[in-house]
């Protein structure tokens, strides 16, 4: 899929853009300072849909429906849906009706966006400070909602990556 | 007064530009509700302000107490005060210009107090050397500069999704729209410096707010003309905007230009974060979602004579405007005072060039009659801005990005203006 996004023209530029790594610019001071590995790991954040990047830990629906309760439904409602922020569940099969209504479960093509999102964005007053198993708890109670997962499922990195979303051949590169 | 002057180019009382530059006209043709109020002579022709030494300099100078303009339109998610959007008062200004207080903001967890000694931006990923500049280290770059719009791709987005036009004004439409000097390093420059490994193709950009918001960016635009973004208008980036530095992609969606900007993760594939599937995709009527549409169309919209800056006396009015290209330049702008029916062109105003916002201005004779202002764009590509029928028959209104239909508006015999789809 994502291959075809790369046009004649942008594979020039990364050939370019490859050579002229060999040489530095000029006038480029070169002042990066080394990152390490330390300092990398207590601010990475990114998930890939393949699961690379995912935590270790586990969460279960009945963990995560206690959690949801506590963090997230003064915004978005009981259960997911009727808040006075937008409904996180609900709405498969909606998509190509008049009245779509877009959710992470009728809409979200991979069950690692609502990983990577939650981790690094939520709960909106505090950010960052759920565990990792945690978030995976709260992620398997949304996606069993909908039954995307079953009410008895236990969620970790591997679980999480295998999830296959209702949406998940939804999306299509736009020019 | 030169005969052809009045003589209109296009229906309903265009005219040719010329009209604008004669005063005479003015006289003609109801001046007298142009002239001024006469404060200055009732002083005695000593007004207050010429009896007495004025104020002194100061640090950092603001608008005049006189002035009240500000962004519009500022709404905020249930709950929240930073999650939301605020508008650039589009029809209040002039030129090409948007005062950097008053460009437009969309944020998705509030400004963020940084501080930019302790700030740094973090490269890695598939590259040899993961890297952390400061703020100090990215000064000692070479710059770039360049003009250039920043456009919201839910901008507009309104004028599709409404099934009928609502009565909102030319910001509260249109105001995702802005254009500054920006002022960075270019990302070839930083990333050459990391070194990208085989199989880069994608740069996961991350900003330094609450909400760590990310995007991904093809790396062919990241080594083409993406910058690290550290001056806007001459000044250090406002707060807004992304202070200490942001990332800044010409011509493509505002959302991608993350701000705050704290890491770039080099990867073989884009991460499908929140901000690439659940948002800013466009839904198609069959169920299915355009992704990765980058590039902002052509569009122009005309700001004066809109909502809330109607008509007064009658007489020769100016119809001025904004028009802008993530394809390329603007090449022509159009304008109609029938509702489409006839066209003329408008006079092109600003230093233009690939991606930047320019003026057009036409002059409108208007005695009253009842009329349908349009304008339309046409970029360096050949692409003409479309039509909302023709957006709407093409994508449906649930598309909702990346909206750049014209805009029509409707004036009454009392000179009123109101949003109008036909």
């Amino acid at each position: 899929m994502f291959k075809r996004l790369v046009s004649p023209c942008l594979a020039g530029l990364l050939l370019a853009g490859a050579a002229s790594a060999l040489s530095a610019t000029p006038g480029a001071p070169g002042l990066g300072a080394p990152l390490t590995p330390a300092v990398l790991a207590g601010i990475e954040l990114t998930v890939l849909p393949t699961g690379e990047g995912l935590p270790s830990g586990e969460g279960s629906v009945t963990e995560g429906a206690a959690l949801y309760q506590q963090h997230c439904q003064a915004c978005h409602g009981a259960e997911g849906q009727g808040g006075m922020n937008g409904d996180l569940v609900g709405g498969v099969g909606s998509l190509a009706t008049a009245a779509p209504k877009k959710t992470v479960t009728s809409y979200w093509p991979y069950a690692t966006i609502a990983f990577d999102y939650i981790r690094r964005a939520m709960p909106y007053t505090a950010p960052g400070s759920l565990s990792a198993d945690e978030v995976y708890a709260i992620v398997a109670y949304l996606l069993s909602r909908d039954d995307v997962v079953p009410k008895d499922a236990v969620l970790d990195a591997q679980g999480l990556a295998a999830v296959k979303m209702p949406n998940a051949e939804g999306f299509y590169p736009g020019e | 007064m030169d005969d052809t002057t009045l003589v209109p180019i296009a229906g309903n009382g265009l005219l040719p530009l010329r009209a604008l530059n004669r005063r005479q006209l003015l006289t003609g043709l109801g001046a007298g509700a142009l002239a001024l109020p006469s404060a200055a002579l009732a002083a005695g022709g000593r007004p207050p302000w010429m009896q007495g030494a004025g104020a002194g300099m100061r640090g950092y100078g603001t608008p005049s107490p006189a002035e009240t303009v500000g962004r519009v339109a500022i709404a905020s998610q249930p709950g929240t005060t930073g999650s939301g959007a605020s508008r650039t008062p589009l029809a209040a200004l002039e030129g090409t210009i948007t005062p950097s207080g008053l460009h437009f903001e969309r944020h998705h967890s509030g400004v963020p107090t940084i501080d930019p000694v302790a700030h740094r931006l973090h490269i890695h990923g598939l590259v040899e050397k993961p890297l952390a500049f400061s703020l100090e280290a990215l000064e000692r770059y070479p710059l770039v500069t360049q003009l250039r719009f920043l456009e919201c791709s839910g901008n507009s987005a309104v004028n599709l999704a409404a099934p009928e036009a609502p009565d909102l004004d030319v910001a509260t439409l249109h105001g995702l729209v802005s254009q500054s000097e920006w002022v960075g390093v270019p990302l070839s420059v930083l990333l050459e410096e990391a070194g990208l490994k085989p199989g880069a193709a994608w740069v996961i950009a991350e900003g330094a707010d609450a909400a760590a918001m990310s995007r991904s960016v093809p790396l062919g635009k990241a080594l083409d003309d993406a910058i690290v973004a550290l001056y806007q208008n001459g000044e250090r980036l406002r707060p807004e905007n992304g202070y200490p530095m942001r990332l800044f992609l010409p011509n493509y969606e505002g959302n991608m230009s993350v701000k705050w900007l704290r890491r770039l993760k080099v990867t073989d594939q884009p991460a499908m974060t929140k901000d690439e599937t659940s948002k800013y995709t466009e839904l198609m009527p069959d169920g299915r979602a355009a992704q990765f549409t980058f590039t902002m169309g052509v569009k122009s919209v005309i700001t004066r004579p809109s909502k809330g800056y109607g008509l007064g006396a009658h007489g020769i009015y100016p119809i001025t405007g904004l028009a802008w290209s993530g394809q390329g330049e603007i090449r022509r702008v159009e304008v109609s005072a029938d509702g489409g029916r006839s066209w003329a062109d408008a006079a092109l105003e600003g230093p233009g060039g690939p991606g930047a916002m320019v003026r057009f201005r036409m002059p409108w004779l208007w005695q009253g009659q009842p009329a349908t202002l349009v304008s339309r764009a046409t970029d360096s590509t050949g692409t003409v801005q479309p039509t909302r029928e023709a957006i709407v028959d093409a994508r449906g209104p649930q598309s909702l990005y990346h909206y750049n239909g014209q805009q029509r508006w409707q004036v009454s015999a009392a000179g009123d203006v109101r949003n109008s789809y036909v």
